[in-house]
Order: structure tokens, then C-alpha cells, then sequence
């Protein structure tokens, strides 16, 4: 892909990223939050958490269903707006509704699962932002960053969760969370036993020749 | 007489309420579409015409604390037959007919009776109480309700010896409960028709009002239009929107919330900052309107007329 394609996408991301905030902001402004702005705002901002970090997580399977690379470029800028809108979200729970009571906040932390899960979610993103950098990439080694990175999976997990079990009777919309981390997982995980297979067919054939496995699909 | 303009036309004259409200719902969500589709809600107005409904101020059962603005308490709203999100009473409510409606109070009485909405509303004296309404889901308002107790009509009727509890239906129709059709897969969020229920000595109770109206007006659609019942201590989704039978029972009703989740929601469902609700704290609630939490009262600040109701019951068992 051209440098210009790829500074065209990367726009493109930070422009749907950035419209939910400006569409808050335009409704704090002309009084349109409606009757409990706080919890309006908090969900909101729940909300587009999940989708942008369900969508950092599309970039990989996008990659093994269609053989896109281009997506794989757009996957830290997601997934650092994923961590910006989780602490925003964290923030109007902490301020605006507990208004800095953390004994409170601390009680709920501890005792309500759904919270317990969401600052799971939150903690495990933690680290990820922090060393989303290309200099700790270096540093850490490919290796060691890749395996500490794959805690985005625990944060979509402990997210979905999250959404779950705070919803009430009846709220569909966690649900197809649910759905589309499950199936998010699921192409990864068939990926994965693909290449378990290859690499074990590999190794027999380096061990043991046989005549005629090379006959076999070579897409395969 | 209650109502304080008498029609000065025939009916064949009123337009159909229905016909009206999806013309103007039409221009409105086209106005809107065409400025910015994302708030479209915005501009589609909430509450149609309400007509006024007179009533004396029962100071003795009134908070003297400022309402809740109209608007925030005809918009944000659980009422599960037009949706589970707070702005689909108030997006839907159009389909709702409240008239012609009747009520049903049979059971065990003596004198089972079928009342046409507008004979009830004038059976006995509208007074105005300002009650604060406390939601499961931690937050309240303060709500000026048009009606008159409940006791009144339940002594009309006559219980008999067997009657115990009080059944309150809701009108079961998917054509005006947009919610009360079946989804995908046959989801639904509850179990059709929405049932609640009191013990006897509850819904006898002084506070408990069977409301006609609010804020000087007829209930709007997305409130419980035509009738419905508040019972200021219990949590809100225990008074039962627009009933289309009352029924005494002698034994304890399973209601809607029940068979949901039992676990969550019990028969009483008194509000009490001491009882968590599994997933959430109940001691404390944002009141709409305002900014910082404030503490949840026993019995939603009722207790010094209710908690007698409950002597020696575990409120940690009963919740």
C-alpha cells in the first residue's frame, strides 16, 4: 500500500474515532444528554470502548480471512483509542459519578462483579498502551511484545464480560458483543490449530520422507 | 366534575390522536433527518397535548422538595411494553390507546365491578401528592401524581375473608406494546402481561395511589396512560402501568420481575439502602436533576408510615 493510501486510512480512523466524542460534546452543548446526563455519557463512552477495541481486534482475522495486510497498520491507533475511551469512561465514573468517593468506588470494585471485570478490562490495557511505542518494541524484543500484547484478548474478554453482566433483562446489544468477540476468537483459534497441524505435518515429513507427500495441495 | 373543559364538539369531529400524531411525527422526523440523523430523537416531540386534570393538593402526603421537570420524567422512562432503553416509552408511547379503557376489579369481593376509565376517574376525589419515585436501578425523582387511594376503590368493591394479596395486570396488546411482539428467536425481555402485586395491607395502604394523572395533567402514554398505580416506598417497576384488572387473590401473585430474575427482584421490593441488589449498591441514588449522589432513605423516606407493614419480617429475606 502507498504512503499516501495508508495517511488516508489512518484520517479515516482518527475522523470515526474522534466523531463520538465531537457528537457528545455537541450535545453537552446544546443541553441534549437527556435526563441522567452522567449515566448517558458513561455509557456512551462504554460503548465506543468496545466497539474500537472489538475493531483492533478485526485487523488480525481480517488479515487471515481476506489476506489483507493493510488493516494490520491501523491496529495500534485502534487500540490506543480503545485505551483512550476506557479512561475516559473510568473517569466519569470516578468523577462525575463517585465524585472521587473511593472508598466507595473501591467497595463496588471488589463487590460487584461486573465492576471487578471492567477494571479488569482496564487494567490489562494498561500495559499495552504503555509499551505501544516502536522504541519499546526494541526493547522488550518482538518476542516478549508480541506475548505481552496478546493480554488485548483478556481486555476483550473481561469487557464483553463486563457488558454482560451489568445489563439488565431484556438489553440485547451485549449479546452481539459477545457474538462478535466469539467470532473475532474463533478464526483466530481456527488459524492457529491450522498452523499446528502444518508445522506437526512439517516436522514428520523432515523426520520421515515420505514418497508421494509432496503430491498433497500445496495450498494447503 | 373533574375535568375542567367540558367538549364543546362531537367525537366524529376529534381527529383520531393517532392520525395526527404520526402526521406530525412524520414531518418532524423528516425535518430532522434532513438536518442531522443522529438527532432525529431530538426533535421528535415527546409528550403530545395532555389535557389538564384538576385535583386538591394533599399536603399531608406531599414532599415538599421541587418536582422533577416534566420533561425529564416523560422521557426517561422504563416501561418495558414499548422497549427496554429509556427513551422508547416516550418514542412509542403514540401507540398506546387509553381510551376507550376499561378496568376490571373482580376476584375475591363481593361486588366484582368492570369500570370505564373515565366513571373511575370520577368515582372519588382527585388529590395531588407529591411522591419521590425511587427506580431499582438507583436513581429517583420527585413526582407530582393526580389520583386517590387505592383503599378507596378496594372498599367499594368488598374483599371477602379470602382475599390476601392484590393482583395489578397490564394491558396485554402487541399492538400498542410495540415490545410485547416477539423478537428474534421468540426473545422476549419479560413474560407477557406485566403482573405485580401487594399484600392486602399494602395496597389498602393511605400512600398507595391509583394515579390518573401528573403535573396537573392526564398520565401521558409513556407514564402508565390511563391508570396505574404508585406505591411510594417500593421500588418503581412494583407500580404496575396502565392496569387493565385489579384482582384479589389469597395467594401471593408471581410477578413479572420474579419470573425474570428472582434473584434480583423480589415480591417486596421495599427500598432499602441496607439490601444490595446482587449486581449493584442500593444505598445510595442519583436524583434526576441533580449532580451529586445522595443517600437512599428506608423505605425510600417512608419508613415512619410503612415500616409497622413489615414488623419482625427479615428485609434481608424478603427483599
Amino acid at each position: 500500500m502507498t504512503r499516501p493510501a495508508r495517511l488516508a486510512l489512518k484520517a479515516f480512523v482518527w475522523f470515526v474515532c474522534l466523531a463520538p466524542l465531537a457528537l457528545l460534546a455537541y450535545r453537552a452543548w446544546t443541553d441534549d444528554l437527556g435526563a441522567n446526563p452522567i449515566s448517558f455519557i458513561t455509557n456512551t463512552l462504554g460503548d465506543w470502548t468496545l466497539r474500537i477495541l472489538l475493531a483492533s481486534l478485526a485487523m488480525t482475522p481480517l488479515r487471515i480471512v481476506f489476506g489483507l495486510s493493510w488493516p494490520i497498520a491501523l491496529r495500534r491507533l485502534l487500540g490506543l483509542f480503545a485505551f483512550a475511551y476506557v479512561c475516559l469512561h473510568f473517569a466519569v465514573w470516578s468523577v462525575l459519578d463517585f465524585f472521587f468517593d473511593w472508598p466507595r468506588m473501591w467497595a463496588d470494585i471488589v463487590k460487584r462483579p461486573y465492576i471487578t471485570m471492567g477494571m479488569l478490562a482496564l487494567l490489562s490495557l494498561l500495559p499495552l498502551a504503555a509499551t505501544s511505542t516502536a522504541g519499546m518494541i526494541r526493547r522488550l524484543g518482538a518476542r516478549n511484545w508480541t506475548r505481552l500484547h496478546r493480554l488485548a484478548y483478556v481486555a476483550a474478554v473481561c469487557a464483553v464480560v463486563h457488558y454482560l453482566w451489568l445489563a439488565k433483562v431484556g438489553v440485547k446489544e451485549p449479546y452481539w458483543y459477545a457474538v462478535a468477540l466469539v467470532v473475532l476468537l474463533g478464526v483466530r483459534g481456527w488459524e492457529w490449530s491450522r498452523r499446528m497441524t502444518r508445522r506437526r505435518r512439517a516436522r514428520a515429513e523432515t523426520t520421515t520422507p515420505r514418497v508421494g507427500s509432496r503430491a498433497e495441495n500445496p495450498l494447503s | 366534575m373533574l375535568i375542567r373543559h367540558a367538549p364543546r364538539f362531537t367525537a366524529s369531529e376529534i381527529t383520531d390522536p393517532n392520525l395526527y400524531l404520526s402526521r406530525r411525527e412524520l414531518i418532524s422526523r423528516a425535518a430532522a433527518l434532513a438536518l442531522a440523523p443522529s438527532l432525529s430523537s431530538a426533535a421528535t416531540p415527546a409528550t403530545p397535548a395532555l389535557q389538564a386534570l384538576s385535583a386538591t393538593r394533599n399536603a399531608a402526603f406531599s414532599l415538599s422538595e421541587t418536582p422533577t421537570k416534566f420533561e425529564a420524567a416523560t422521557t426517561y422512562n422504563n416501561f418495558y411494553e414499548f422497549g427496554v432503553n429509556k427513551d422508547d416509552p416516550s418514542r412509542l408511547g403514540h401507540t398506546l390507546r387509553p381510551r376507550p379503557w376499561t378496568v376490571q376489579v373482580d376476584g375475591f369481593v363481593n361486588k366484582p365491578k368492570t369500570f370505564d376509565i373515565d366513571e373511575l376517574i370520577r368515582l372519588f376525589p382527585l388529590e395531588e401528592r407529591v411522591y419521590s419515585l425511587r427506580c431499582v436501578e438507583a436513581w429517583s425523582m420527585v413526582i407530582p401524581w393526580i389520583g386517590f387511594p387505592l383503599a378507596s376503590l378496594l372498599k367499594r368493591v368488598e374483599p371477602t375473608g379470602q382475599a390476601k394479596f392484590v393482583e395489578f395486570t397490564t394491558l396485554l396488546d402487541p399492538n400498542q406494546f410495540p415490545a410485547q411482539k416477539p423478537g428474534f428467536f421468540g426473545f422476549s425481555s419479560l413474560d407477557w402481561p406485566y403482573v405485580e402485586g401487594l399484600r392486602l395491607d399494602e395496597a389498602t395502604h393511605p400512600l398507595t395511589l391509583l394515579t390518573v394523572g401528573m403535573y396537573g395533567k392526564v398520565l401521558p402514554n409513556q407514564n402508565g396512560a390511563p391508570v396505574r398505580v404508585v406505591i411510594p416506598w417500593k421500588y418503581g417497576f412494583k407500580s404496575a402501568k396502565s392496569i387493565v384488572r385489579i384482582r384479589l387473590v389469597s395467594e401471593q401473585p408471581r410477578t413479572a420481575w420474579e419470573k425474570a430474575a428472582p434473584q434480583e427482584y423480589g415480591f417486596y421490593s421495599n427500598v432499602n439502602p441496607a439490601v444490595s441488589h446482587p449486581r449493584w449498591s442500593q444505598a445510595d441514588e442519583r436524583r434526576i436533576g441533580e449532580f451529586r449522589r445522595r443517600p437512599t432513605l428506608p423505605f425510600n423516606g417512608y419508613a415512619d408510615q410503612v415500616a409497622s407493614l413489615y414488623a419482625g419480617m427479615d428485609l434481608k429475606k424478603y427483599y
